[in-house]
């Protein structure tokens, strides 16, 4: 083989790296809570809600974890605007993320409500707490604390995949590895560099992500040692 | 311009969905065949091989499969070989499929309980014995529902060989969004053509784990 | 007027009916026990009452109130009878303090100071006002139901339904709580308890309710009825528990 790699281009290109990194950052940031958050509601609708909502979300649900995100990503920013919904291709980039969390960490929390124990419903109830107050109050945190290694693992998973957004020109990190190569010539190198990058933010994300959920739910572990 | 007729595109979109279903069927046998020696190294007994894999697991794991797509793009070039994206496209989706079945497989080979190993044990069996006639005979049963799921992710990791060029569905898709000035229509039948592949795996899958928690219930 | 009036009531599962034409009067102030074999509909008795089941026939008034099966007429009721189960129920990622007051603050929209005042002398009247701060898993079977009576009495019910909270303890731990129990009776509260303490139920119900195969099959002062059981299947029953 008489190729010979050089990486001499990181010189000149590290601050595009560096803002491509950051925006990778601020989509899970946004795709993170944001699609937790509807996890959650969606969670509600199908184990408590009326069973016209849980029918929506589950429809909801199973159109988008059978179809892949990049056609979500192509149909929120291309095919909405031809029906009048316009945006930029940052916003369609948090919301096509925050639309596939959603549905994936419904299904997952749900699986949390499910095992939660029917002693826990019928205390809230039988302590005059009305269904919504029960889920709240009750069910939701250990159901969450229960299910929160495989939120984080999909959150992770959007992260990773969140790299074909540079494809409706998002300036993340894939996009820095685009920029250079186009430039450098330099593409295996440039993809080389990303590819670790987003191992490493892959680590520390899924690191930040159990610690978060250790220092939210455990509580109980400080209280008494 | 010239008018596209709903059914022109239609036509055009199904013809494109051939090679998804093509390139997911392969990367699905050449990722199961590969996952399947990943496995065995996993699980064996030398170190060695099961640190490595654990390594190709989370390396696999742990990165977007679209730089894994691009790297096996660019870096095939580098042997001097002219790579068709389609070349690139299966080699990067059976590497990928492989570390996620070997994982899937993996989980299902140590759920089998001590209890099991330890009576095949008892009766003399030997180490290849204990798998071959107890312990995979189970896991192979266990691990149905998580592969057919798992089947769901190569399609739709399918989809992303479009950026580097190879022609699927989704490939076909940008290309009629572009000349009809349609993407509305267009985008959302490939959604429904994905949709349409990925649904019965997905059911399927869920049906038979649902079965399978039933049968060990009783 | 009596504190809970039941009528007639009847309740199934499917095709199999476990109650079968329940009357019952209940005055304040009265401690009663349910007895009877497993399978009999004590457990779904006070589930009905409780409104945790929905029932098909009769009627419950608490209060002067019929159950109705909505939202606001059940969270109404429940504000009146508290419930104790066998599995104590607790809520696992809440102190036992906290566990107390969670219902005061969002169903009766108390201030937290208030709520926690109230806590702590319910506590401090089960015994356990030093394990305020501890979480449920921190704290023996026997502590635990103590909370969850704590977390019922708050509320400051006019009667309490007890499902067999005895059953799920350790045998040294059965006596903390049944003495928990005792004061309660002592102090005037309207019970109902399905037991199998039968030396208990003699000791401080005010009248025995045997239940045979989703009927009231005898009804009774304890010392009457244990001293002469009028059905073959009270009597069976009887020197079972013996
Ligand atoms: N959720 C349910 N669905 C179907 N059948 C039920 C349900 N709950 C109770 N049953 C049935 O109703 C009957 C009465 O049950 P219940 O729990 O009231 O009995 P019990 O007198 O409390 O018995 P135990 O002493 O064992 O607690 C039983 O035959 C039981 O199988
Ligand atoms: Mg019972």
């Amino acid at each position: 083989m008489s190729y010979h790699f050089n990486f001499d281009w990181v010189a000149t290109y590290w601050p595009v790296f560096l803002s491509g990194i950051w925006m990778t950052i601020q989509l899970i940031l946004v795709g993170g809570i944001c699609g937790i958050a509807l996890g959650i509601f969606c969670a509600w609708a199908r184990t408590q809600g009326p069973r016209w909502l849980g029918w929506i979300v589950a429809i909801y649900v199973e159109l988008i974890r059978n179809t892949p995100f990049l056609i979500q990503l192509f149909f929120i920013f291309f095919g909405l605007p031809a029906i009048g919904v316009h945006m930029n291709e940052v916003a369609a980039a948090m919301l096509a993320m925050v639309i596939n969390l959603g549905a994936y960490s419904a299904e997952i929390i749900r699986a949390g409500i499910e095992a939660t124990p029917k002693g826990q419903f019928e205390a809230g109830a039988s302590l005059a707490m009305s269904p919504i107050q029960t889920f709240r109050h009750v069910v939701l945190v250990p159901a969450l604390q229960k299910i929160w290694p495989a939120l984080a693992s999909q959150v992770v998973i959007v992260m990773l995949g969140s790299s074909v957004v540079s494809q409706i020109a998002v300036q993340d990190l894939t996009y820095a590895a685009n920029f250079t190569q186009s430039r450098t010539f330099r593409a295996f190198e440039a993809y080389f560099a990303s590819t670790l990058i987003y191992l490493g933010l892959a680590i520390v994300l899924r690191f930040a992500l159990l610690r978060f959920g250790d220092m939210i739910f455990a509580t109980r572990r400080r209280a008494t040692r | 311009m010239t008018q596209f007729t709903l059914s022109a595109i239609v036509m055009a979109l199904i013809h494109a969905t051939g090679w998804t279903v093509v390139l997911s069927l392969v990367s699905f046998a050449g990722g199961g065949l590969l996952g399947l020696v990943l496995l065995f190294a996993r699980i064996g007994k030398s170190r060695w091989l099961q640190i490595l894999v654990k390594g190709y697991t989370e390396l696999f794991q742990g990165t977007p499969l679209l730089m894994q797509l691009f790297l096996a793009f660019f870096g095939l070039g580098l042997f001097g070989i002219d790579v068709a994206p389609w070349v690139a496209a299966t080699v990067a989706l059976i590497l990928w499929t492989a570390a996620f079945l070997a994982e899937i497989w993996r989980g299902c080979v140590t759920a089998i309980p001590k209890g099991q190993w330890e009576a095949s044990a008892s009766l003399g069996m030997t180490y290849f014995e204990q798998m071959r006639h107890v312990v995979l005979p189970q896991a192979l049963k266990i691990s149905i529902p998580p592969t057919v799921g798992f089947s769901v992710q190569v399609v739709k990791g399918t989809a992303l060989t479009s950026i580097i060029g190879f022609v699927e569905v989704t490939k076909a898709g940008t290309i009629l969004a572009n000349a009809t000035f349609q993407p509305f229509t267009v985008y959302g039948l490939v959604a429904l053509i994905y949709f349409c592949l990925c649904f019965p795996l997905s059911y399927s899958a869920k049906v038979l784990e649902r079965k399978m928690n039933v049968a060990h219930r009783h | 007027m009596s504190l809970i009036a039941i009528d007639a009531l009847r309740k199934s599962y499917g095709s199999n009916e476990v109650l079968k034409g329940i009357d019952l009067k209940i005055e304040k102030g009265e401690v009663i026990a349910l007895i009877g074999k497993s399978g009999s509909g004590k457990s779904t008795l006070l589930r009905c009452i409780n409104g945790l089941e929905t029932i098909n026939e009769g009627a419950i008034t608490v209060g002067g109130q019929q159950l109705v099966n909505d939202e606001l007429h059940l969270r109404n009721l429940r504000q009146k009878v508290g419930m104790i189960f066998q599995q104590f129920n607790l809520f696992p990622h809440k102190t036992a303090g906290q566990n107390v007051m969670l219902a005061q603050q969002v169903v009766k929209k108390k201030p937290k100071a208030e709520a926690e005042a109230m806590a702590r002398r319910m506590m401090e009247r089960v015994g356990l006002a030093d394990k305020f701060d501890s979480y449920p898993d921190q704290l023996s079977g026997g502590q635990q139901q103590r909370v969850a009576i704590a977390r019922a009495l708050a509320m400051e019910p006019t009667a309490l339904l007890c499902d067999e909270v005895t059953s799920a303890l350790d045998p040294e731990l059965v006596a903390e709580v049944l003495q928990v129990v005792r004061d309660l009776a002592k102090e005037g509260m309207t019970l109902v308890m399905v037991t199998h303490e039968m030396a208990f139920a003699r000791d401080v119900c005010s009248r025995l309710v045997f239940m045979h195969q989703g009927r009231i099959h005898e009804v009774g002062r304890p010392e009457e009825v244990f001293a002469n059981p009028k059905t073959p299947e009270l009597r069976s029953f009887i020197g079972m528990a013996h």
